[in-house]
């Protein structure tokens, strides 16, 4: 049973003046898999060395389990962090790679390969055991690499962008083995990734950070539905969502010459939050769009255009069909979905309507 | 949408542009390419020789490239021993239009050399003790001045040789991260992971068949904490000192040059009673006596070299000091009658064996041995015809190294061809070879 709780935890580095994670408070649950997003700086690596034991924590706790471990070393954790590097060593075998960690630990040698024939099994690696790499394909050297975390058998499993350094190809394939593979061995993992595309394909929850404070915690779909404000609706999705100025009217929204609906009680100046996929191009109604530029990406496109809202230009994204599109320079009307409206309020930024769902 | 070739160099690198950015780095034609033996690493790295010099050329991601080389740019400047970016090639397309790799170009560290190509058959233990120290005096550097490494390893280090030890240069940058100071933390967690990469590679010498018996790895490898702590209390701890034993003050300060330090700043204060006295230093950079010797003499050296030389100058100073010189009239008067006729007396064929305060150094300690063997003071010019006849021209050439002996100096030795030098591929499984005999693998773990 391994859950992990940041209570109020808070890191402040000497010399500054904001804390670097401002309390924090999260509850990973027994088994999960929890990746924590956020642009550089935010302040997620330390989040992740505070849990290892390897940042002070100048305020609030950290609980693995019921234990507090706020003041416990790193070695006496229980948690195992897998470095970015997963080079394999060329001249040890495949069994050496795996439990080489191990060996430095100073794990007795019948435990040693008991615990590398369990991975190995796991990892479908068995029969490559006595093998150097270079007998392995790109994927199962991957599999290597992990396996060579795995046999550590730790209570929490840390990860710190693993994969920051693979092409875009291999980075895809990894993703998939690596979440398959928490799910099958159950052991709760925080995994730390500036890509938000990663963080949605890999979590059971995504916890967003900003500058040290924590935006919102949930599911995929619950950051996607229901962003809880301006700045997690513009990071989580891609391309991003439109944030527009806007003004409540009765019963929804101003937008350009019409007005759309929105279950808010606001009045005054709001943000309107619009994804591009919720978007539709019509003659007269709605925003006026002067067209920039269409990619076309087979059967779906997205064209990139300008809009004026009280004189201020802004840009705007909408998807449109990959062969019949209106064209750069052409003058459109964009009106969204109905129900396809996240309403911000405009100083706070702060989520203001129901969540949008399909 | 296919975009165009896009170089950024710190400065205009002609030849770069005739470089085959059109083809994957692993299929350049033998002709572009300069083969030399390097650590492990998970991206494709090749050597190419560019007007006059040699450069490391890296395929990565976008990002890493560029990050890596900023930050490359970011160490120079501080005067961080690393490597020397000179560009970041992006945009890369093959003749059919498909992208291509980003990549991270940086000039070959000359006389440098990659752990593998420090030992011929095994890797000695004093060997092996020498690299870890050099790599944990390159560790506090790096900390002493905000740098976070992320991937602290002998295969992300290169090493030069120091008058019988070895100086550290950073070569992985890539995971790097610089700020005003580390965290006690962080530094933990870079040596956690030097440890770690430490103990890795040596066993993997050990399974190639190539560490002497008497080394174990781990322990190895858990003396870069011990060497590294020893050096951070040394530079960073305060000391407290009574009123009566202000003397100390001096004697850490001499302690400090002794170690290579200098200090930039001592804050003295004393306690409310005043009768304890705080120090605390402030260091900068290593590299004490290699300055000292850049101010006297102009000669750029490592700081071992520096030590050295200085001894010799200021043993020349002795002998010259009846004339009441200053410093440094009498380090001019070395460097054009000791120093340069022992360089210059070194065939030019000769001269990329070694870097010339490296010959130097080996000459002084030629003599020494020369004269215990035959009991008599044996004269410079003397060691240095028999330095040049006996071992020099037995070495190989380290400017560009291949494999070169380990010892200070060494007679001839076979050149050997690196099967350390390995990349992995994507082939079928290949069938068992000769190194890769059916065992119990339970054996091996
Ligand atoms: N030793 C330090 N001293 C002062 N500030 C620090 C130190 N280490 C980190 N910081 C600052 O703390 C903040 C959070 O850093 P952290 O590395 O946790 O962010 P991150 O989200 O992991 O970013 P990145 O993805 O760029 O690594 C940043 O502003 C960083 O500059
Ligand atoms: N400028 C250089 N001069 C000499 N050798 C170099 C240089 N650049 C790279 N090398 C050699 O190439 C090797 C691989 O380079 P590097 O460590 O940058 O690659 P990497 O793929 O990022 O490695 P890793 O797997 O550690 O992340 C180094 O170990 C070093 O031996
Ligand atoms: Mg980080
Ligand atoms: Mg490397």
């Amino acid at each position: 049973m391994a859950t992990v709780t940041f209570d109020n935890a808070t890191r402040l580095y000497p010399g500054t003046t904001k804390p670097a994670v401002d309390k924090i408070n999260l509850k990973v649950e027994d088994g999960e898999f929890l990746v924590l997003v956020g642009p550089s700086g935010c302040g997620k690596s330390t989040t992740l060395r505070m849990l290892a034991g390897l940042e002070e924590v100048n305020g609030g706790r950290i609980l693995i389990g019921d234990r507090d471990v706020t003041d416990v070393p790193p070695k006496d954790r229980d948690i195992a962090m897998v470095f970015q590097n997963y080079a394999l060593y060329p001249h040890m075998t495949v069994a050496e790679n795996m439990g080489f960690a191990l060996k430095i630990a100073g794990v007795k040698k019948e435990e040693r390969a008991e615990r590398v024939l369990e991975a190995a099994k796991l990892l479908d690696l068995e029969q490559y055991l006595d093998r150097k790499p270079k007998a392995l394909s790109g994927g199962q050297r991957q599999r290597v690499a992990m396996g060579r975390a795995i046999v550590r058998k730790p209570q929490v499993f840390l990860m710190d962008e693993p994969l920051s350094n693979l092409d875009a190809k291999l980075r895809v394939q990894t993703r998939t083995q690596i979440s398959s593979l928490q799910r099958r061995l159950g052991v709760t993992t925080v995994y730390v990734t500036h890509d938000q595309v990663e963080a949605l394909t890999m979590g059971d929850r995504i916890a967003v950070l900003k500058d040290g404070l924590l935006q919102q915690v949930g599911s995929p779909r619950d950051l996607y539905e229901s962003p809880a404000n301006q700045f997690v609706a513009g990071f989580i999705g891609s391309p991003a969502m439109n944030l527009l100025p806007s003004k409540a009217v009765s019963g929804g929204v101003e937008f350009g010459n019409a007005s759309v609906k929105a279950d808010i009680k606001a009045t005054g100046a709001v943000t309107v939050g619009i994804r591009p996929e919720d978007l539709t191009v019509n003659k007269d109604k709605g925003l006026k769009v002067t067209v920039d530029v269409v990619e076309e990406l087979g059967a779906d496109g997205y064209l990139y255009g300008h809009v004026t809202i009280d004189g201020v230009e802004h840009n705007i994204t909408v998807r449109v069909d990959g062969r019949n599109h209106p064209m750069r320079g052409d003058e459109v009307f964009v009106l969204p979905v109905e129900k396809h409206v996240h309403v911000f309020d405009a100083s706070s930024g702060n989520r203001i309507s129901g969540a949008v769902i399909d | 949408m296919s975009g165009s070739l896009n170089i950024t160099a710190a400065a205009v690198e002609p030849g770069l542009l005739s470089l085959p950015w059109d083809i994957p780095l692993d299929e350049w034609p033998d002709d572009t390419i300069t083969a030399l033996p390097k650590g492990i690493s998970r991206h494709i790295v090749r050597f190419a020789q560019l007007d006059g010099y040699v450069i490391a050329i890296k395929e990565t991601t976008d990002e890493m490239a560029q990050g890596e080389y900023e930050m490359l740019r970011s160490l120079q400047k501080i005067e961080v021993p690393c490597v020397e970016p000179v560009a970041v090639v992006q945009g890369r397309t093959d003749r059919e239009g498909n992208p291509l790799p980003s990549a991270l170009v940086t000039r070959h560290l000359k006389f440098s050399m990659p752990f593998r190509a420090l030992y011929s058959t095994t890797l000695r233990p004093e060997t092996a003790q020498r690299l870890v120290d050099s790599l944990a005096l390159l560790l506090v550097r790096l900390h002493n001045i905000g740098f976070f490494w992320g991937d602290v390893s002998l295969s992300n280090t290169l090493f030069r040789r120091d008058a019988g030890s070895f100086a550290a240069y950073l070569v992985d940058a890539e995971t790097g991260r610089l700020y005003e100071s580390l965290t006690t933390g962080q530094r933990q967690h870079d040596l956690e992971i030097a440890r770690v990469n430490i103990a890795g590679e040596l066993m993997d010498i050990q399974a190639g068949g190539k560490l002497d018996q008497a080394i174990d790895p781990v322990a190895t490898s858990d003396r870069i904490m011990a060497s590294y702590e020893t050096l951070w209390h040394e530079l960073n701890d305060p000391e407290l000192l009574e009123q009566n034993e202000l003397w100390k003050i001096n004697k850490r300060v001499q302690r400090l040059n002794e170690l290579g330090f200098d200090i930039e700043e001592l804050s003295i204060k004393t306690d409310a009673d005043g009768t304890k006295v705080k120090i605390q230093p402030k260091v900068v950079d290593s590299g004490h006596h290699a300055r000292r010797l850049l101010r006297l003499t102009g000669l750029d050296t490592e700081e071992n070299q520096a030590r050295r030389l200085l001894n010799d100058l200021d043993a020349y100073a002795a002998t010259v000091s009846l004339l009441n010189l200053d410093e440094e009239v009498v380090a001019h008067l070395w460097l054009t009658r000791v120093f340069e006729p022992v360089i210059r007396a070194v065939p030019e064929n000769l001269d990329s064996k070694l870097e010339p305060a490296e010959v130097f150094h080996q000459v002084l300690e030629h003599r020494w041995f020369m004269s215990q063997e035959q009991s008599r003071d044996v004269p410079l010019n003397e060691a240095v015809r028999d330095y040049i006849e006996n071992v020099l021209q037995y070495r190989r050439d380290e400017e560009l190294v291949i494999n070169p002996p380990t010892g200070t100096f060494t007679a001839a030795v076979d050149i050997i061809h690196d099967s350390d030098d390995f990349e992995y591929t994507d082939e079928p499984i290949p069938p068992r070879g000769a190194d890769e005999p059916v065992r119990d693998w339970r054996d091996l773990v």
